[in-house]
């Protein structure tokens, strides 16, 4: 049953296995294990990036091509909701609606940018995206009619979403059951589906071919895959995901701005992401996106203590400070380009065998 | 043979080698892709259709295209040459950028003179400082993180990604975070007038400068021994090896001096902006990528073209359609690699 659910693809290591069994049962359980807004936040957003980094992953790891648009993508399914919603009222056809012209947009878009840069020369491609996320960018500030310009744009969602709804009238063990906890678990359940949906996906025949193409594209091509067609599915398929992550983050966040879903940052902590927690893997995506978060929200006040305690020392201070906690993730990152190919995860399963 | 050329009288002789050696040089030049600039300048005169504007716009995407040259050119070389993708070119060009604050800000008397010489050499002090300083940081980078990773496209755009993550982070420890001013030196400032029309004096040091540095580049890659040895090696980096050359230490000093004009460009550009931000390099990034895109990867003269139409287009369009200025140079790089889907000069078979 469970291998059937997870497409075959097991964690094939006990620490890992018992790492992922931790991270998803402490994220089923957080609005009951950890009461306080903040912490549900972040419980959330774990939540959200590891759609959207396992969608990159899907490009990056198993495809081998290095994209810059995702965060487009994230974009465009964060402003979808966002849109629909403060133009048709806080309906569900509203919410329908903004999801299904965010995934038509996000699909054609990847389409032709996938089939003009890797037709012309598969190199291009990471320049190029990075040229159409910036522009896309500045798009959508500058269109403040529609988008809110720098803004953004606060909406609100059908009633059962809302914060001010109540499912019970008294607490279920000591949490008010409101929308914001229903938002929660529409976001878990659909995260886990997404994931899921992934999973199945790398593990099919297809799959197989995406990683054919990133071992060596001669030889796919001269078993008789058309990789150009092979790539441009990897692109939509990761898009759409990405799309919907999106849609995850407007719901939970109802307000979106260009600099809470596309700016240049978040497409950079992807990146850090997948390449530490794992590439190829997609079990990598629940490890790092869960290691990445719980050190952006929580890393800084221990550096500030660290900072703190080391005053007297004038360099290593500095490189203690709270404001510096990208840098160390940074060299994290770079470490384990070279040392850890597959990531964490990568070395969790290596040192089974 | 002999005998029919002395019939000749001289005269014809010297003018036919003459047409000879125009011809020859006229075949070796590739003529469209020069075309295109003054196209474009035609298409923008039009659509713009008031001189006064036309002629300022122009000069400021010549301008702007010359920097974007200066800091294209060092990418294109790396590349043509090591087959490196350098995503941490911007990191090169925001040290650049903040070495010449900290340089125009530690010599205020002559910054701040009213004198057109004093005033060039702080700027060449700054220039050059931010040069040695990108140079030896990109010496470091290459040994650090490059190094490990030739032949391997993905990882070279990871680790470079991450080597930029990681400069910005040590910029924003050494100068802070903030954004800081970078104001040109006094008489740099303004703009001369003719009529209707004005032009910003340091819109000219930039074409000079723009300028000064194609013509050493082209005269060293094409004048000297070390030119000719990286000329060879972006056609064929085994067979220079294989005669006896050291090819790492080319590596080197090609990575130095692309950096040191990433450098450059850094100054050139922060000051074209007047301000500087450690993430200034990342926008930049985004130019150059079109234009050494646009100018097939590897080419110098390519590049020159690209950046000067990727100058242009911004300034017309950033006057006519300020909302999709980016947009419509993507449009251009589109158009130009449906023409020519190696670039407008392409090179080695890569």
């Amino acid at each position: 049953m469970i291998t059937r659910l997870l497409s075959g693809d097991l964690p094939r290591s006990r620490i890992l296995a018992a790492l992922l069994i931790m991270i998803v049962l402490t994220l089923a359980c957080a609005p009951f294990l950890f009461p306080g807004a903040k912490a549900l936040n972040v419980a959330a957003k774990i939540l959200i990036f590891i759609v959207l980094v396992a969608s990159y992953d899907l490009l990056l790891g198993f495809t081998g091509i290095v994209s810059f648009a995702h965060t487009m993508f994230f974009g465009i399914g964060a402003y979808g909701v966002a849109i629909a919603c403060s133009n048709l009222g806080p309906t569900w056809g509203a919410l329908l609606a903004g999801i299904g012209l965010a995934v038509l947009l996000s699909t054609v878009l990847s389409v032709v940018i996938a089939l003009f840069s890797l037709r012309v020369r598969a190199i291009f491609y990471s320049m190029i995206t990075l040229a159409v996320a910036f522009a896309f960018q500045t798009l959508a500030s500058q269109m403040s009619s529609l988008t809110g310009g720098e803004d953004g744009l606060n909406f609100s969602l059908p009633d059962v979403l809302s914060p001010s709804y109540q499912l019970f009238e008294r607490p279920l063990f000591g949490v008010a059951v409101d929308g914001k906890l229903i938002t929660y678990y529409l976001v878990f359940g659909v995260t886990v589906l997404l994931f899921l949906c992934m999973l199945r996906i790398v593990n099919s025949a297809f799959g197989r071919v995406l990683q054919a193409i990133r071992e060596n594209v001669f030889r796919a091509e001269a078993i008789g895959y058309n990789t150009v067609v092979f790539r441009t599915a990897a692109n939509l398929l990761s898009a759409i995901f990405a799309t919907l992550a999106g849609v995850l983050l407007a719901l939970w966040l109802r307000y979106n701005s260009a600099d809470t879903s596309l700016s240049f940052e978040i497409m950079i902590d992807i990146l850090l992401i997948v390449v530490i927690g794992g590439m190829g893997t997609l079990y990598g995506a629940i490890c790092g996106a869960t290691i990445f978060i719980l050190a952006q929200s929580y890393l800084e006040d221990l550096m500030a203590r660290g900072a703190n305690a080391t005053q007297d020392i004038p360099v290593l201070s500095t490189l203690l400070s709270p404001d510096r906690w990208l840098l160390w993730m940074g060299v994290l990152f770079v470490l384990s380009v070279y040392f850890l190919p597959a990531g964490i995860v990568g070395k969790l399963r290596m040192s089974k065998r | 043979m002999r005998a029919t050329l002395n019939q000749k009288s001289t005269d014809e002789v010297t003018v036919n080698t003459l047409i000879g050696s125009i011809n020859r040089v006229l075949r070796k030049i590739d003529l469209p892709p020069l075309l295109l600039a003054p196209l474009l300048m035609l298409i923008g005169f039009v659509a713009i259709g008031s001189v006064s504007t036309w002629v300022t716009l122009t000069v400021a995407g010549l301008a702007m295209g010359m920097i974007i040259f200066i800091i294209a050119s060092g990418l294109t070389l790396i590349f043509g040459l090591m087959d490196v993708f350098n995503f941490a070119h911007g990191l090169f060009i925001a040290i650049g950028a903040f070495v010449a604050v900290t340089v125009l800000g530690a010599l205020p008397q002559w910054s701040q003179a009213h004198n057109l010489g004093l005033n060039l050499a702080a700027f060449g002090v700054a220039a050059l400082a931010a040069m040695l300083v990108a140079g030896a940081a990109g010496v470091v980078f290459e040994r650090l993180l490059i190094r490990g990773v030739y032949g391997q496209h993905l990882k070279q755009i990871l680790i470079t990604m991450g080597g930029m993550v990681v400069g910005q982070e040590l910029i924003k420890m050494l100068w802070g975070p903030q954004q800081m001013a970078l104001p040109l030196p006094t008489t740099l400032g303004g703009s001369y007038v003719w009529g209707d029309v004005a032009i910003e004096k340091y819109r000219l040091l930039a074409m000079a400068v723009g300028l000064i540095v194609f013509i050493c580049v082209i005269v060293v890659l094409n004048r000297t021994k070390v030119g000719l040895l990286i000329r060879a090696g972006v056609q064929n980096l085994d067979m220079v090896e294989s005669l006896g050359y050291r090819i790492r230490r080319l590596f080197i000093g090609v990575f130095a001096a692309g950096s040191a004009l990433a450098g450059l460009g850094g100054v050139m550009w922060g000051l074209y902006q007047q301000t500087v931000t450690p993430q200034m390099g990342t926008q930049v990034n985004v130019l150059i990528f079109m234009v050494i895109i646009m100018g097939g990867l590897g080419s110098i003269s390519g590049s020159f073209v690209g950046a000067i139409l990727i100058g242009l287009m911004a300034n017309y369009t950033g006057f006519l359609l300020p909302k999709v200025a980016l947009f419509s140079n993507i449009l251009l790089m589109m158009a130009i690699l449906l023409w020519r889907p190696q670039g407008l000069y392409p090179l080695a078979d890569r």
